[in-house]
């Protein structure tokens, strides 16, 4: 891979990671309203992921969406104008973190429905292989959402249309306070590719460069009119399902375990080592999103709250 | 001019729209070589191919979900929901996606679809095939609803539908689909929001939905015997709707009878009322008096659902009580 491509997903990992770590202090603070889910610790799934995706492929998130929206090419200050409530924001004030979008981006939103991709990114597998594209749909969801009804159907009928869909399972071990083990029999939600006759592929999430390579290989098949592929990736949240989560449900020893598999310091210290960065390299490219990440909270705190009456408009087209 | 029935009048529109535009297509179950459960798209197929004229697997979510993912990304997806019954198991696709996406998302997004499904009883479907269940899509901003009653409004207010840049939910009666009517050739087109007034009266209006605009016209034909002039207002869609020709014309008569086939209890009928309750109440000489079905699921056998769904007579009744 080229060089420049290893040094964006390094950056695109710590953009996410540093508009987290922001967002997560500044909904303490009460300067962000309503609720959020952090992307932090799943850094790779979203970068490994994206870094095969052209501007024109579409991508479906999640309630937990923000690392997907940036990965995917989203633009931090609309995102943060958005997470404030502010008429800049992406939507105009009117979905807050859980419905960002950018379609012109391929990002077909946020959901705050869990599960709520899986039956759309079908769809727009469908609409690219109707208009005679080779564009394609990365469904990204949780290991809750698998056991949706949406996940039978979405996969069933990607698989039966050789839809070009990449589902891609973030395994974080948990739904919402269920650990994996209490939600499901299979150890691997991967397993259940068998069901639709397509490949299921376990990856370790935090490993961004095999997140890369399995995502490769299945936007490959996609593009090739092939179909659909299910990629699980094992990763784990750092911080609770919302912020303010008390995590009842889990010991602080696991996630110490996980925080020592930090996917950043992992592909950091690979990227030093390949002689690709240098220490002086790393110190730049996290100044340089740090000062990103305040830009985007100055331009939200700037920026003008919407008029109340706007919250007629747009509902019809 | 020539005659169609209504399921003929739909395919008419469907046929006319997929030929126009390449970005519609049909999905849905048995749609394709079947002809759709009810025979509706019929030979499509043979036009279109199974690209357009797409079987789907015994799957609504998956369905409608398609048809948003779809719509979001540049197609103008059609489609068909075998019985209204069963968008009960797509709520989540139609409700919280189809609906709120352009606005959650600022206006950045369009979701032009048109879900078509057959609502109503009368066949001895029992309770999970008889249902009309349009208040419920009316209660949902985001979503458009409609209700044509003939086989010249199926045609137009489809094309209007299709060609529309919102989700439409789109309502036919299956009792509907035999009947016949005179419809224009080619390009029809009746846009949505505009009621239109059946039959002319001066004692009574009627405002009735689907199949009882029918029903209705029948009532009134009775009632103009025994020397009542009735006047039916079919709103055609019930969003948006035409709130000005229905408050005319109760307006004109000072009093109004509103029917649907649906549960009367927080049916559209309902809505209706309370709109003529705030906006023309002086113009009332009697109270509002509402035709539905009785509270009750939809029964199986004849003479049950007879009893609990409206008919002819529960109008005529209905407007005997407020003359």
């Amino acid at each position: 891979m080229e060089k420049e491509k290893l040094i964006w997903m390094y950056r695109q990992m710590v953009r996410i990671r540093q508009f987290e770590t922001k967002v997560s202090e500044l909904f303490a603070q009460g300067r962000i309203p309503g609720f959020v889910h952090l992307y932090i610790g799943e850094e790779a799934t979203a970068v490994g992921a994206c870094a095969n995706l052209r501007q024109d492929d579409f991508i479906t998130s999640t309630h937990r969406g923000h690392g997907h929206c940036l990965a995917k090419g989203g633009d931090m200050k609309l995102m943060m104008a958005e997470l404030f409530g502010k008429e800049t924001g992406y939507c105009k004030g009117k979905g807050g973190s859980m419905h960002i979008a950018d379609v012109d981006m391929g990002i077909l939103g946020a959901n705050g429905i869990v599960g709520g991709g899986l039956s759309i990114a079908p769809g727009a597998g469908l609409s690219a292989k109707l208009r005679g594209t080779d564009q394609v749909t990365v469904c990204f969801f949780g290991d809750g959402a698998s056991n949706q009804t949406t996940f039978h159907e979405g996969l069933n009928l990607a698989s039966i249309w050789k839809l070009p869909v990449i589902f891609i399972c973030e395994n974080n071990q948990y739904g919402i306070s269920l650990h994996q083990s209490k939600h499901q029999r299979i150890a691997d939600v991967a397993d259940r590719a068998v069901a639709y006759g397509i490949p299921g592929v376990v990856v370790d999430g935090n490993d961004v460069m095999a997140v890369y390579e399995a995502v490769a290989e299945a936007v490959k098949r996609a593009r090739a009119g092939e179909g659909p592929t299910l990629i699980e990736a094992k990763t784990y949240r750092w911080r609770g399902h919302f912020e303010g989560d008390p995590t009842v449900y889990r010991s602080e020893k696991e996630v110490q375990e996980w925080k020592e598999r930090c996917p950043i310091a992992r592909f950091k210290k690979h990227l030093l080592e390949m002689g690709i960065l240098s220490e002086a390299d790393i110190e730049k490219i996290d100044a340089e999103v740090a000062e990103e990440v305040e830009a985007a909270v100055r331009f939200a705190e700037e920026s003008p709250l919407p008029k109340p009456e706007e919250a007629l408009e747009d509902v019809y087209a | 001019m020539r005659e169609l029935t209504y399921a003929e009048a739909v395919r008419e529109a469907l046929r006319l729209e997929m030929r126009r535009d390449p970005s519609v297509f049909i999905l849905g179950e048995d749609v394709g070589k079947f002809g759709g459960c009810f025979g509706v798209t019929g030979d499509l197929w043979q036009e279109f191919g199974e690209d357009r004229v797409r079987d789907t697997p015994i799957s609504e979510t998956a369905i409608i979900g398609a048809a948003v993912g779809a719509a979001a990304t540049g197609m103008r997806p059609v489609p068909e929901i075998m019985f209204c019954d069963f968008l009960t198991v797509c709520m989540d696709q139609l409700v919280n996606q189809a609906a709120k996406m352009r606005y959650m998302f600022g206006g950045k997004a369009k979701i032009p679809m048109v879900v078509r499904a057959p609502v109503g009883g009368g066949i001895s479907a029992a309770a999970q095939h008889s249902q009309s269940l349009e208040a419920w899509f009316t209660h949902v901003p985001g979503l458009k609803v409609v209700m044509p009653s003939t086989p010249a409004d199926a045609k137009g207010l489809l094309i209007a539908s299709i060609r529309d840049d919102n989700p439409v939910m789109f309502f036919e009666h299956k009792l509907l689909y035999p009947v016949k009517g005179e419809v224009p050739e080619g390009e029809y087109v009746v846009p949505l929001g505009k009621a239109d007034v059946k039959r002319e009266g001066s004692d009574v209006t009627v405002v009735a939905t689907s199949l009882m605009v029918m029903k209705a016209l029948e009532a009134a034909e009775k009632l103009a015997a025994e020397g009542v002039s009735v006047e039916v207002v079919d709103p055609r869609t019930l969003v948006p709707l035409d709130e000005e020709t229905i408050l005319a014309s109760v307006k004109k008569t000072g009093r109004v009878v509103i029917a649907h086939e649906a549960v009367t209890r927080s049916g559209f009928g309902a809505e209706i009322a309370a709109i003529i309750a705030e906006k023309a109440l002086d113009y009332l000489d009697a109270p509002i008096k509402r035709v539905g079905a009785k509270p009750a699921p939809v029964p199986f056998a004849g003479v049950l659902e007879k009893y609990v769904l409206p008919g002819t007579d529960d109008i005529v009744a209905a407007v005997k009580e407020i003359i």
